[in-house]
């Protein structure tokens, strides 16, 4: 039998000391709660990447491939020719340490190694040490070390503790970005079959039938007619949505987390309602694909050439439909991949037009090369030319902040409609801290495929900062909803609000515009579309 | 009394010191950053500890009152049900170390017999409250796997059952 430990011992233990060695000396623990299980090998195989096998984090020997090293030295260095920025991030970064505790990970867990730039460094140490001559003489003094499994493993768990949110690229004076260094790395792990499965089973399932959730396109149309009947209950009109309509104006696509997730749902809910009004008052006419059944990418966490793979249906099925323009549902990092790459990627998309409101007359400039417009811009013009009967008084009962998520905020620099829109549905809004939002909002704590349930503490810790400011706005102002444009969002802050702030809701900004729209033939409306009472009824 | 006395004249040193190691349990680089960074909501864990100890410190003197007590350990230990670098019994143990610091304040005070046997009993207190604490970070912890179990059966599960496209009650979930 093992001896019982001796009570000073237990106290020295108790009276715990941090290491104090430096980070390279300090080897990385990987602990429960702060990491995904390992991908599926059928995923990985169904996205053709390499080594697919079981494995398990946990475990000391991850399988790899003898060659491993070469691999990723062989990686490393392709793509150091292939991408500038990765190359310049590498060199230039001068340690000067303004991103180091801007990043939400690092504020949350209070782990060193989640500082933007020590993070950076997990990589960039071992550049120094194969691709420049100071490292190579010089070795740790310069900064180097050899790529070793310890490393390796370093790498995987604290690339996986990146949402690639940029929030820290903001504060970087030479604007060194170090999510493109994630994702890169990121990269890097997959040559050798090391993803997470949240992020590998749904690329997987977009491939096979189109959506994240594996859904086949009945059961997408099931969950739409289900909306119907749900809409109908409430408002008493029937709307009608077409699928894969040849010719319609408009294709409009959204993350499938709006199709199949609370509190999603009733933002779909909202879209269907939206969509019916304009072709009743305009004749707009909009449809769904069940094709192109996600907006989503979570091609977009794993390696470029499968984010451009899951893309390419979005133009294909505007292509094949004759629609003039797309439109897209409230999503972020789905807006990343359209407004940073898809017209390059897939474009150019010259069978498209330029998008033009029909019923305003505006033109969407800074669309004018995807030929893709965020939903959020498209109400907000709608509403500028009073083109929608709204009363916000139904949402009287919300006391509503707003999240800026991270890819339509920083990414895109949409600031201004998500709130003149959630303005002219509902009248009570209040701003978290001016640190906290816009370009300097805080990462709902689960963006870039962490989004499981395993790693719920990671993903807790990394969202403390959100909550920190929702719970401030709450206790000042009594807020009870926090609204989003993002259907990342919409999955991810309802736990978190549920462990910090549990007095505060999660909806999407389309499901307070549809609960404030007056339908032409509605009935008189009680309840809104979650079934809860209206204010004053 | 006269050990309140003491404590209540060296309140503000003790405080201070007390915060000074509760952020010195984490590594180097980030209790520099806990203590210098004095905006709440860039620094949402100093300023919680900073805002937590203070009336601890006081219900110790006083009341000992087990809500309010609790109702300032939990934003505390909430964080620290999160940080899982710390196992459960150095997530409490901040509360503690509180005695070392007292003892350190008070050396001089302690050679009085009678101030020593009163820091005794003070000191008993102190484990009453870290024994509190350990019934909070439980709980928060047990909320922390509820959310585990549920979230993705919440998420997705709920809008199917609506749908009515899967069976009322599944065991398997
Ligand atoms: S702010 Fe930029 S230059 Fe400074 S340490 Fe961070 S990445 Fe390096
Ligand atoms: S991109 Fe976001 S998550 Fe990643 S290091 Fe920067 S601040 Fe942290």
């Amino acid at each position: 039998m093992a001896a019982l430990p001796k009570s000073d011992e237990l106290f020295s233990k108790i009276n715990y000391k941090p290491p104090q060695s430096g980070w390279m000396d300090t080897p990385a623990v990987l602990r429960e709660g702060m990491f995904c299980f390992a991908a599926k090998p059928k995923s990985v195989e169904t996205l053709s990447l390499p080594y697919p096998r079981e494995w398990n984090p946990r475990n000391d020997d991850w399988l790899l491939p003898e060659n491993w090293k070469e691999i990723i030295y062989e990686g490393m260095k392709d793509r150091l020719g292939r991408f500038r920025t990765f190359k310049i991030f590498m060199d230039i970064c001068v340690r000067c340490g303004a991103c180091a505790d801007k990043c939400h990970f690092f504020i949350g867990t209070g782990d060193p190694k989640n500082m933007p730039v020590l993070r950076a460094e997990l990589i960039r140490s071992v550049y120094r040490n194969d691709f420049t001559t100071f490292g190579k003489m010089l070795g740790k003094l310069a900064g180097a070390r050899p790529l070793t499994l310890d490393v390796l493993k370093e790498w995987w768990y604290y690339l996986f503790q990146c949402t690639e949110c940029r929030r820290c690229s903001v504060f970087c004076p030479y604007g060194i970005d170090t999510a493109e260094i994630t994702i890169i790395g990121r990269e890097l792990l997959n040559l050798l079959g090391l993803n997470i499965d949240w992020i590998a089973t749904p690329a997987a399932n977009c491939y096979r039938t189109g959506n994240h959730m594996g859904i086949q396109p009945h059961a997408f149309k099931d969950m739409l007619d289900f909306f119907v009947d749900e809409i109908e209950e409430v408002t008493g009109v029937r709307v009608e949505p077409s699928f894969n309509k040849k010719g319609a104006d408009i294709l409009f696509i959204t993350p499938s987390g709006d199709v199949f997730g609370d509190p999603g749902t009733y933002t779909a809910m909202g879209y269907l309602m939206l969509h019916h009004y304009l072709k009743v008052n305009y004749g707009l006419d909009i449809t769904w694909s069940t094709y192109a059944s996600e907006g989503g990418n979570f091609g977009f966490f794993t390696s470029n050439e499968t984010m451009k793979r899951l893309n390419a249906k979005m133009y294909a099925e505007a292509k094949r439909l004759g629609v003039k323009w797309i439109l897209g549902g409230e999503c972020g990092h789905m807006w990343r991949v359209i407004n940073q790459y898809m017209g390059t990627m897939n474009g150019p998309a010259d069978f498209l037009e330029e998008p033009v409101n029909p019923i305003t007359g505006t033109k969407f400039e800074n669309a004018k090369s995807t030929k893709m417009v965020h939903i959020i811009e498209f109400t907000a013009d709608l509403i500028k030319h009073g083109k929608l009967n709204l009363d916000p008084s139904r949402n009287d009962h919300l006391r509503v902040t707003f999240h800026d998520s991270c890819n339509v905020a920083r990414g895109m620099g949409m600031f201004d409609e998500p709130r003149y829109v959630i303005k002219n549905v509902c009248n009570n809004f209040y701003e978290m801290p001016r640190n906290c939002i816009k370009e300097q909002t805080f990462c709902c704590g689960s963006g870039s495929g962490l989004n499981a349930s395993e790693d719920m503490e990671l993903r807790l810790a990394g969202g403390l900062p959100r909550a920190n400011a929702v719970k401030y706005v709450h206790d000042k102002h009594d807020v009870n909803m926090l609204a989003c444009i993002c259907a990342i969002d919409r999955a991810a802050l309802p736990p978190l609000m549920k462990y910090w702030v549990p007095e505060v809701d999660v909806t999407g900004t389309h499901e307070m515009v549809a609960n404030a729209l007056i339908m032409p033939g509605e009935k008189e409306k009680t309840v809104n579309l979650r079934g809860e009472e209206l204010p004053g009824k | 009394m006269r050990l309140n006395d003491l404590l209540k004249q060296k309140k503000a040193a003790i405080v201070k010191q007390w915060f000074d190691m509760v952020v010195n349990t984490y590594p180097l680089d980030t209790s520099q950053f806990l203590k210098g960074q004095k905006d709440p909501f860039a620094n949402p864990v100093g300023n919680t500890i900073s805002q937590g100890i203070e009336p601890l410190f006081d219900e110790l003197i006083n009341k000992m009152d087990q809500n309010t007590i609790t109702s300032f350990l939990e934003p505390i230990l909430k964080i620290r049900a999160v940080q899982v670098m710390f196992s459960p019994s150095q997530a409490v143990a901040f509360i503690f170390s509180l005695k070392e610091v007292i003892r350190k304040n008070l050396k001089k005070e302690t050679s009085d017999n009678e101030i020593l046997n009163e820091l005794l009993l003070f000191e008993s207190k102190i484990d009453e409250m870290g024994l509190m604490a350990f019934d909070v970070f439980m709980k928060c912890r047990e909320k922390i796997y509820a959310i585990k179990a549920t979230d993705e059966r919440n998420r997705t599960f709920k809008a199917f059952e609506r749908a009515g496209l899967v069976a009322e009650s599944q065991d398997a979930w």
